[in-house]
């Protein structure tokens, strides 16, 4: 079973990916679970949610303290929360930020595999929330299936397609994009 | 056909294939989601149904008792607050043995307000007359409402049943769920056809005054139908896992067999426990999980069976029964009087507080090392 931890904003659509990761990931015959950090949303406040992806059926009904995966919607949480917190050796960090993945070091982590993409200009690029707030949850994903190989880029688009209300065809290219574009 | 649904919708697509006739709702907090899908696929013409929308929970079950008592298959759902508000009908639906179906999202009584899991809710209704279920994923939610009708309706039990799923670990949470063939889902079960009902055709008189003379008699025939809901419930298992490919029964074994220590749980914490008694073998600790999916009527006949060869038994409750414990461990500890095996109640996960791999692992080192108490709390921050 791998466990995969997003973090992000109220805003950023954070809980719409751990599901449509999870939709993605059934489509390819696994069983799948996604859930967020059971709270009461607040724009802009840090939001958890959580994807468990298996071969087996998922018994387990808490939440994720020792991910394979994390996600990081918006760089601005790293430092802010303890978003490496139970990650596992050699465990991957997938982060929105124009920055190299060699900029950052996580001292908490055990030999982390960092990979970085620039999901912010890609989801402007195609029209996908405003400058001040673009909506990057689609866009990660692409990155998500390249840097970790859970999930192939076509199930992530077709999934894309389905759960997103509008706005489809752009939400699946920014995904495509950020899979070719993926740093590390 | 398999879909990934939250628990809500597992629930509310059960009750579409169940196809009700009647749908009462209250669509306020605490009600979840279940109610306003079911709204949607009845507008959309998907269940003809009537969907009747009125101003409180209690008002929901009235009309639930109402439309069942003419004859029509009835479905509400609520949580916490809601079913407190429902409480005087809880006892009218059971006492006039309409097999009517609820599905309530276990959520913790306020205040402090909380919209999070915990099971005081459906456990407060504990002396009702209905039957309790505990669903542990969404594909039980699924399949437990389909069974709920089949043996509420069955002509020697004609009582209602209360399915339970836990806030946010179910209700919020997706996973994959098998929602068949619609053909064959009729075919298990058929339409509603009871052989009392209102009718202007043929009057009758229902919940009249009723003299000493009777009403033990009354009373009697309650608990009769609940010791016979027993042999229902595992044959309308065992028929399910016929034609549907999968088996409940009102317990469930795992890893037990040769287990010096047993957690009886239910609910979400079931299947986490699972993972934990995995967990715990791998490290030599010979330790089962056994879970209670009917708290009323009560398996004792099970838990005896599936306990007595216990060196230690430990329970653990999403609910306290201020004053003495938690009801699962108290009932549990009643059916095994006898036995002479340590019991230790653990109360855990009140108010949606989590229960990881690591609290219930915990817990077994607690028997271990500790003697027995009615009431162990996990992780309290004094």
């Amino acid at each position: 079973m791998i466990e995969i931890r997003f973090h992000g904003r109220g805003g950023q659509g954070s809980v719409k990916a751990s599901d449509i990761l999870a939709m993605a990931a059934f489509k390819e015959g696994k069983e799948v679970q996604s859930f967020p950090f059971f709270g009461v949303e607040r724009r802009g406040a840090p939001v958890t949610a959580f994807t468990r992806i298996s071969d087996d059926e998922i018994r387990i009904h808490c939440y994720i303290y020792e991910p394979d995966v994390l996600v990081i919607l918006d760089p601005s949480l790293i430092g802010a929360v303890p978003l490496t917190e139970g990650l596992k050796p050699n465990g991957k960090i997938i982060i929105n930020t124009v920055k190299d993945p060699r900029d950052f070091t996580f001292d908490d982590a055990e030999n982390p595999q960092v990979f970085t993409v620039d999901c912010s200009t890609i989801a402007l690029e195609y029209g996908l929330g405003t400058a001040s707030a673009p909506i990057v949850n689609t866009a990660i994903l692409g990155a998500v299936a390249k840097a970790t190989g859970l999930v192939g880029i076509d199930s992530i688009t077709e999934a894309i397609k389905e759960k997103i209300p509008v706005k489809k065809e752009a939400n699946a290219e920014a995904a495509a994009k950020t899979f070719e574009q993926l740093r590390g | 056909m398999k879909k990934v649904l939250t628990g809500n919708f597992a629930a509310a697509y059960g009750a579409t294939a169940a196809k009700v006739n009647v749908v009462a709702a209250y669509p306020i907090t605490p009600q979840t989601t279940i109610v306003e899908i079911l709204s949607e696929i009845v507008a959309d013409g998907h269940l003809k149904a009537d969907f009747i929308k009125v101003e409180s929970e209690h008002s929901a079950l009235a009309a639930c008792i109402g439309a069942q008592a003419a004859g029509a298959r009835t479905y509400t759902a609520t949580s916490a607050q809601g079913l407190a508000l429902m409480h005087e009908l809880i006892h009218w639906a059971a006492r006039g043995r309409l097999p009517i179906v609820l599905t309530n999202v276990n959520r913790a009584m306020g205040p402090g307000w909380s919209i999070w899991a915990d099971t005081t809710d459906s456990i407060s209704e504990r002396d009702t007359g209905w039957m309790q279920v505990y669903c542990e994923n969404n594909q039980e939610v699924f399949d437990t409402i389909l069974m709920s009708y089949k043996i509420a309706e069955n002509e020697d039990i004609l009582l209602p049943q209360l399915v339970n799923l836990d806030a946010f670990f179910l209700s919020h949470t997706s996973q994959v769920v098998d929602m068949y063939d619609q053909k064959t889902i009729d075919s298990f079960l058929p339409p509603y056809k009871p052989t009392i009902k209102l009718d202007v055709e043929n009057p009758r008189s229902f919940g009249a005054l009723t003299s000493p003379e009777h009403y033990y008699e009354f009373s009697y025939k309650i608990a009769m139908a609940h010791e016979k809901a027993k042999q229902v419930i595992a044959d309308t298992g065992r028929e399910f896992k016929k034609i549907f490919g999968r088996e409940y029964g009102m317990t469930e074994s795992y890893r037990c067999d040769d287990a010096e220590y047993i957690l009886v749980t239910y609910g979400t914490i079931a299947g986490t426990a699972k993972d934990a008694v995995d967990r715990m073998r791998e490290k030599g600790i010979k330790v089962g999980a056994f879970k209670i999916r009917y708290f009323r009527p009560f398996p004792v006949e099970d838990v005896v069976a599936g306990l007595s060869h216990a060196k230690k038994i430990g329970v653990i409750d999403r609910a306290v029964s201020y004053g003495h414990g938690g009801a699962f461990f108290t009932e549990s500890k009643a059916a095994m009087y006898g036995h002479d095996i340590p019991m230790y109640g653990f109360i855990a996960g009140l108010g949606g507080r989590d229960v990881s791999i690591e609290d219930i692992s915990g817990m077994v080192g607690h028997m271990q090392h500790q003697d027995p108490e009615n009431m162990i709390w996990i992780g309290v921050k004094k």
